[in-house]
């Protein structure tokens, strides 16, 4: 993107922490313009994934064997499906989690999504169509997956003093945490996200609790990691998360912490299997009070964008940001 | 699936094998259908995949031994996309580490969490053995 727009740039952060990246490199920017590093940060990505014909979720990643963990877990032709699958039984097993309880996340979302017209999938949907859409991943149904989508996204971090010349409303990061969840030396817990560390760390760098967020963006790879986020940042307490769902909770305008208004990665787009871009995008357009009107949270100060990079249960990147309207 | 006798590439030409020679008593192991794991010498504890440094008290002092290829199933999934489907599953091994890996020759019945298993090795189409777990008889 450098070369396309013959930037001169003096300042490169190329760091890749797979789909969460663009929810970090926001606070990487940010880190930067007040070390005096830059004064405008332009963070980028697109990719064409179904245009390619990515199957991503069900077909065995090509993994270098050099990489430590693969000659030993590469054998067993893993894919990302199953790892959630997994997750999703562990839940269950632990918590009593229902697969109605899953669906209500695709519910939402897809009420979300009626009212963006760039969504691939408007139609709302009912629990009882999740649960007939055929399982993919036991007990994950095809519902319970993103989307695969082609798209892009674009953030631009600045000084206050820059983009008070703008003329937009302003947002700040209030809060900024990102860690990598490990597998602990074969000491698997795949019912814990890297959330419950960089949402400790967003929340305490802010001064915010979890009740003071009034709207989120929470990365929904899967029905199920939106549920384990919810329990790891705090917004209901662990094995909770079901109910908190099914209750109506993610729902604008009815619940108690509206969600992924444009539809999220369950109903609008998930370009370059990645979508940390989006979260951010749709947390400041509710900031900023131009969210569709259905879905606007009233007098909307402050929000979260959190979600993972690479896949829960093969080792994965967290990051979260807390933003306020200034 | 080839056959041990018919295979094609020698297990240790496999890609898997010969990146990592510090891990070759593992595949070695696994053509003899024996299953090794690590664990070390400072503090005791077995860990999964195989490390020279010990990722619980960082020494280097890790050693291989044999596992008893016993455990139980901490979790599975069957991908229904896959032709034919298969079942991925975290496997607890009874000295404690999850290893990631395959449930083979079970009916769908037996695979829940907690069900016990035993291990069976299947070689790969890259050319080595690898463990793969399967119900207690």
């Amino acid at each position: 993107m450098a070369d396309y727009l013959n930037l001169r740039l003096r300042w490169v952060d190329g760091t890749d922490l797979g789909g969460c990246s663009y929810i970090a490199l926001v606070a990487h920017a940010a880190a930067a313009i007040a070390a005096g590093k830059c004064s405008v940060a332009l963070i980028t990505m697109a990719g064409r994934p179904r245009s390619t014909g990515q199957s991503v979720g069900v077909k065995p990643r090509a993994l270098p064997p050099d990489r430590p963990e693969v000659p030993f877990d590469s054998a067993s032709s893993w894919t990302i499906a199953p790892m959630y699958g997994m997750a999703a039984q562990r839940h269950m097993h632990q918590y009593g989690t229902t697969s109605a309880q899953l669906a209500a996340v695709k519910v939402a979302a897809s009420t979300h999504a009626q009212h963006n017209p760039h969504a691939m999938l408007r139609k709302p949907v009912t629990v009882d169509e999740v649960l007939a859409s055929g399982v993919i991943a036991d007990p994950l149904h095809k519902m319970d997956c993103c989307v695969i989508s082609d798209g892009g996204g674009a953030l631009v971090v600045t000084s206050k003093s820059v983009a008070l010349r703008s003329g937009r409303p302003l947002v700040k990061v209030l809060g900024s945490g990102e860690t990598i969840q490990t597998n602990a030396g074969g000491r698997v817990d795949l019912t814990a996200t890297g959330a419950r560390e960089s949402g400790r760390l967003a929340f305490a760098q802010a001064g915010l609790s979890p009740r003071d967020i009034q709207y989120a963006s929470i990365y929904d790879n899967f029905t199920i990691m939106v549920i384990l986020q919810l329990e790891d940042l705090g917004f209901c307490k662990p094995g909770q998360g079901g109910a908190f769902v099914a209750e109506g909770n993610l729902v604008a305008g009815q619940g108690a912490l509206p969600w992924n208004t444009d539809g999220g990665g369950q109903c609008n787009n998930h370009p370059q299997n990645r979508g940390g871009v989006t979260k951010v995008i749709e947390a400041v357009r509710q900031l900023r009070g131009e969210a569709h009107p259905a879905v606007q949270v009233p007098g909307c100060r402050f929000a979260l964008a959190s979600g993972p990079g690479f896949v829960l249960g093969a080792g994965h990147v967290h990051a979260s940001l807390i933003l306020g309207r200034e | 699936m080839t056959t041990d006798t018919h295979h094609p590439v020698p297990w240790a030409d496999d890609p898997n094998v010969a990146a990592q020679p510090e891990n070759r008593p593992f595949w070695q192991a696994a053509e003899e259908g024996r299953l090794l794991g690590k664990a070390c010498k400072a503090c005791g504890h077995f860990h999964w995949t195989p490390r020279v440094v010990c990722p619980f008290c960082r020494s280097t002092d890790t050693h291989w031994l044999p596992l008893s290829g016993r455990g139980e199933v901490y979790a599975c999934s069957t991908l229904r996309r896959a032709s034919p489907p298969y079942t991925v599953a975290y496997v607890q091994l009874a000295e404690g580490p999850t290893m990631l890996t395959n449930l083979v020759d079970m009916a769908e019945a037996d695979m829940h969490i907690g069900a016990p298993v035993q291990v069976v090795f299947r070689r790969t189409d890259e050319g080595r053995m690898a463990p793969k777990f399967t119900g207690v008889r």
